[in-house]
C-alpha cells in the first residue's frame, strides 16, 4: 500500500498508508490527519483540503485541471505547488508522497 | 424597514432537499409552509456546492445531479404553493404566550408560526473570511463580504479581491461610483461569466480600474479604519492604499444563530428523538443533516424519512381534532386531488 506523509505547518509529520484509487484527501480523513477539512466531502467545491505538494513530487502528481484551478481561487496563500488533495488519486507511483498542509484551511 | 409579521402554520428554516421535501409531506396533510433560506435560490448544498455533481444514492435515481434533484423537488411540491423568503437568515426564535413562535430574520421579516422545522443542513452559508491577522477589527465598516447598499462605497478607495462572478460584478458596478478601484486576483484568469470578464478587461484597458496580480498578505489601519492592504505578487510586495476591502472567496457553512435558540445540541447538531424528530422544545423539529440521534446517517434519503415522520406530529399540533387516516398517494383520491392529478 502506498505511504503518504502529511507534514503540518508546525513540522509534525504523519505517515499513513492509503489504498490505490482513494484520493489523498480520503487517506488523510481516514487516518484523522489534522489540517485537512474537506468540508464539501470531495466534490471539488470548497478548497478546504488544500495542500502543498513537496517539490520532488509535483511532476508525479501532475497539475490541477481547470475546475480545481478555479476552486484554488478560494484557498489562501496559493503557491505553484498548491493542490486540492481530493483531486489527487493515490497510485503505486505515489508511494512515498510528501504533502504539507497550510497553517489554516479557509 | 420592517414588514408586517407573516402568520402561518409552519416555517421551514432551510430550503435544501429536506426542507423542500418537508413541504410535500406537510402539504399532503393540508399544511402550508413558508421557507427561509440564506441563499438566493432553493437547493441548499445541492445548489451551492454541487449543482453539477452526480448523486448516486437517491432511491430510484441511479444518477441525478444536485440541480436536477432540486428541480424535481420543486416540481413535486408545486401543488402546495410554498412561499420562499431568500437571502435571509433567521436570527431569533421566541415562544409566545399562546404557544406559537415568533421568528425574526436578519432582514427584519417577522413570522408568527405554530411549528418551526429546522432543515438547515450544515448551517447557514456565510462568506469566507480571509485568515489575515486582525481582519475582524475592520469588519465594522471597512471590510465587507457583500454589498447591501452601493451608496456605502461611493467616493471610496476600493480593493476588491477575487476572480469569480461576485468580484467581477461588483467591480463593474462600483467602478463608476468609487474614487478608485483596484482588483486583485491570484492569476490573470477569471472564472466569472465571459461577458463580465470582457467588461472588466475593457475598464482595465481604459485605466478606469487598476488590476494587480497577487494575494493578500497583510492588512493595515487604525481604530477599525482600513488604510492599506499589502499584496504579494510575482514582482514582490505592493502596498495598496484603500479604505474599503471587499474579499470574495466563496461561502462556508456556519451553525450561526441556531446555537442561541435554547435547543439541546450534540457537537453542533440538534438532538432529536427518532419518532417525530422533535427537539427539546415542543413544536420545534429538526430534520436532515442538522439533527443528531443514535445511528444518524447524513444522507438525503434519511432526511426525507425524517420529514415524513415530523409531518405526522406537526399535523397533530396544527389540527388536534382531526381524525388521522393514513393514506397512500397511489390510491387515495383525496391525496390525488391535493396533488392536482385528479
Amino acid at each position: 500500500m502506498p505511504k503518504i506523509t502529511f507534514i503540518e505547518h508546525t513540522g509534525e509529520a504523519h505517515e499513513v498508508e492509503g489504498d490505490v484509487g482513494m484520493t489523498v484527501m480520503e487517506v488523510a480523513r481516514k487516518a484523522d490527519v489534522p489540517g485537512i477539512e474537506a468540508e464539501c466531502g470531495g466534490a471539488c467545491s470548497c478548497a478546504t483540503c488544500h495542500v502543498y505538494v513537496d517539490e520532488a513530487w509535483t511532476s508525479k502528481t501532475g497539475s490541477p485541471e481547470e475546475m480545481e484551478e478555479d476552486m484554488l481561487d478560494f484557498a489562501f496563500d496559493v503557491k505553484g505547488n498548491s493542490r486540492l488533495s481530493c483531486q489527487i488519486k493515490v497510485t503505486e507511483e505515489l508511494d512515498g508522497l510528501i504533502v504539507r498542509t497550510p497553517e489554516k484551511q479557509f | 424597514m420592517s414588514n408586517a409579521p407573516i402568520e402561518t402554520d409552519v416555517v421551514i428554516i432551510g430550503a435544501g432537499p429536506c426542507g423542500l421535501f418537508a413541504v410535500f409531506e406537510l402539504g399532503l396533510l393540508d399544511i402550508r409552509c413558508h421557507l427561509i433560506d440564506i441563499l438566493d435560490r432553493p437547493g441548499g448544498q445541492c445548489a451551492e456546492l454541487y449543482p453539477e455533481k452526480p448523486i448516486y444514492d437517491i432511491p430510484a435515481y441511479p444518477i441525478i445531479s444536485g440541480q436536477e434533484l432540486t428541480d424535481k423537488l420543486m416540481e413535486q411540491i408545486k401543488p402546495f404553493e410554498p412561499e420562499f423568503h431568500f437571502n435571509q437568515r433567521v436570527d431569533e426564535i421566541e415562544r409566545l404566550e399562546d404557544g406559537r413562535f415568533h421568528l425574526k430574520t436578519d432582514d427584519n421579516q417577522e413570522f408568527i408560526t405554530k411549528i418551526v422545522v429546522i432543515a438547515a443542513g450544515g448551517g447557514s452559508f456565510t462568506p469566507k473570511r480571509p485568515p489575515l491577522p486582525g481582519i475582524e477589527e475592520f469588519e465594522n465598516g471597512s471590510v465587507h463580504y457583500s454589498v447591501r447598499r452601493m451608496s456605502d462605497f461611493a467616493g471610496k478607495d476600493l480593493l476588491i479581491v477575487g476572480g469569480g462572478d461576485s468580484a467581477l460584478d461588483w467591480t463593474l458596478n462600483l467602478a463608476p461610483i468609487a474614487n478608485s478601484l483596484t482588483l486583485v486576483h491570484r492569476r490573470d484568469k477569471f472564472r466569472a461569466a465571459t461577458d463580465s470578464v470582457n467588461k472588466m478587461l475593457a475598464l482595465r484597458e481604459e485605466g478606469k480600474i487598476n488590476f494587480l496580480l497577487g494575494q493578500m498578505k497583510e492588512i493595515k489601519g487604525e481604530n477599525g479604519n482600513l488604510s492599506s492592504v499589502t499584496i504579494s505578487g510575482p514582482d514582490g510586495e505592493t502596498e495598496v492604499a484603500c479604505n474599503r476591502l471587499l474579499p470574495f472567496f466563496g461561502l462556508t457553512m456556519k451553525l450561526g444563530p441556531v446555537a442561541n435558540w435554547g435547543l439541546n445540541l450534540h457537537e453542533n447538531l440538534i438532538t432529536v428523538d427518532t419518532e417525530k424528530f422533535e427537539t427539546n422544545e415542543k413544536g420545534i423539529f429538526a430534520v436532515g443533516d442538522i439533527n443528531h440521534y443514535p445511528g444518524k446517517l447524513k444522507l438525503i434519503l434519511s432526511g426525507f424519512h425524517e420529514a415524513a415522520l415530523m409531518a405526522q406530529k406537526a399535523n397533530q399540533y396544527i389540527y388536534p381534532d382531526k381524525k388521522v387516516i393514513f393514506q397512500y398517494t397511489t390510491s387515495s383520491s383525496s391525496l390525488q386531488k391535493k396533488l392536482g392529478v385528479k
